[in-house]
């Protein structure tokens, strides 16, 4: 991934960081180390602050597709992670003051997989799929875009890491859904090539991380949140739990941004994307949500309340971001953040 | 225990070689309140005979009837509040 402009102190203090010899960060580590303490204990809202998010973001990266320049010893380097788990603690625990559990519902699949049914059933804020659907702009439908890419052009990438964590059913399961994601051996039918060509169609610059400085802090939060589940085991049944209710909440969502980007005049390059996920994730979100969620909650009972959790946090983040979008969109704002020009 | 305490087990054979034209069972769960489920090789085909456009091994089928991707589900049954269950 291309290198994003920092946002504040500590992200500007990672990026050097990570650009430079291990031996040479050993000074900029320490003093990271006391930076995000003291930020982490003095942020309003974690999830809002784009420091924090950036930083975080970028300390995942390593794991993904790196950062260029970043040497690729970073990732498992013990100081920086000591840094990363500060951030992520911090995050986590926000995380979870988001999430209420109600009244647990028993341990089979068909009961887990019920119960996610009726959390992604429920009516959580405002609907971006209407709005995309009925009265978005082509302006909006770019930002849009950009929200969604940091995300899509990686699609899949953050669950796959809950596979060798898993057995059984719930392994088989999360395969399955995975294979689809990834194309069933056809490169061009990945889900993230997919969603390249659909920006393309837009006029947009498929690489990823291309709108990275575009994006604001809670749209960053929603992908953190599914590194932290995806690369911390003992929040597999987190991940888990957040991938159900992702695809729960695909199917009709994709329908009508397909028809949003049609009411534009876009054709099939751009919307095939969004068509192959409402009946893709027809199929997941039963797979997900009796073999692989409940499924997994068989074989573990204990990670009952895990599944759960991941799969509210999931749902309370992306409902944060989008009210930070409609809310900038109502008052006819964009909701990217100003500083970055939105290149196309 | 050690390898060496257990007696030797017949290395498992497998129930049907890859290749030998046997197909995976198939398998159709009645997803409740929702569509039909279904893994395996199959055959999904018209009413004229001809294989249906079809993109992924596992597939759901419509039966709630209101999809407008039939005979696939597209996750409609969730809007129309169908019970599969009277
Ligand atoms: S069963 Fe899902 S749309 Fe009919």
């Amino acid at each position: 991934m291309k290198q994003p402009s920092p946002r504040g102190e500590i992200s500007t203090l990672v990026l050097n960081t990570i650009t430079g010899t291990v031996d040479a960060g050993q000074d900029s580590l320490a003093r990271l180390a006391t930076l995000v303490e003291e930020a982490v204990a003095a942020v309003p809202d974690i999830l809002y602050d784009d420091d924090l998010q950036l930083a975080l973001f970028c300390l995942y990266e390593l794991h993904y597709s790196g950062i260029d320049e970043a040497g690729d010893d970073w990732e498992w380097n013990p100081d920086l992670l000591r840094v990363r788990q500060q951030i992520e603690k911090a995050f986590e625990r926000r995380v979870r003051d988001e999430v209420i559990l109600g009244d647990l519902p028993g341990t089979t699949s068909e009961a887990v997989c019920a119960e996610l049914f009726r959390m992604t059933g429920a009516d959580s804020g405002p609907s971006m799929s209407r709005f995309v659907a009925k009265s978005a702009t082509d302006d909006q439908l770019h930002e849009f875009a950009v929200h969604k890419s940091i995300f899509q052009l990686k699609e899949a990438d953050p669950h796959t890491f809950a596979i060798p964590r898993l057995s059984g059913r719930a392994k088989a399961a999360l395969v399955e859904i995975q294979a689809d994601e990834y194309g069933n051996g056809l490169p061009a039918r990945m889900h993230s090539a997919l969603f390249a060509r659909t920006m393309r169609e837009l006029g947009m610059d498929d690489t990823y991380g291309a709108y990275l400085d575009a994006a604001p802090a809670i749209t960053l939060a929603t992908n953190n949140v599914m590194s932290l589940f995806g690369l911390n085991r003992r929040l597999r049944g987190a991940a888990v739990g957040h991938l159900a209710a992702y695809e729960m909440t695909s199917s009709q969502p994709n329908r009508l941004y397909s028809r949003g980007f049609k009411r534009h005049g876009y054709g099939e390059g751009a919307t095939e994307y969004f068509d192959e996920h409402v009946e893709a994730d027809a199929v997941h979100e039963q797979i997900a949500g009796r073999d692989m969620a409940g499924g997994l909650v068989e074989s573990d009972p204990g990670l009952l309340q895990d599944v759960l959790f991941g799969a509210a946090a999931g749902l309370a983040i992306d409902t944060r971001m989008t009210i930070h979008i409609m809310e900038a969109w109502e008052s006819g704002r964009s909701s990217l953040r100003p500083s970055a020009a939105m290149a196309s | 225990m050690t390898a060496d305490m257990t007696p030797k087990a017949p290395v498992p054979v497998p129930e049907r070689s890859l290749n030998s034209g046997n197909a995976a069972p198939v398998s159709i769960v009645a997803c409740p309140n929702g569509p039909l489920l279904i893994r395996g090789d199959f055959e999904l085909v018209g009413a004229d005979g001809e294989e249906l456009p079809r993109t992924r091994r596992t597939v759901a089928l419509c039966r709630c009837g209101a999809s407008v991707l039939k005979p696939y589900c597209d996750g409609s049954h969730k809007l129309t509040g169908f019970r599969s269950e009277p």
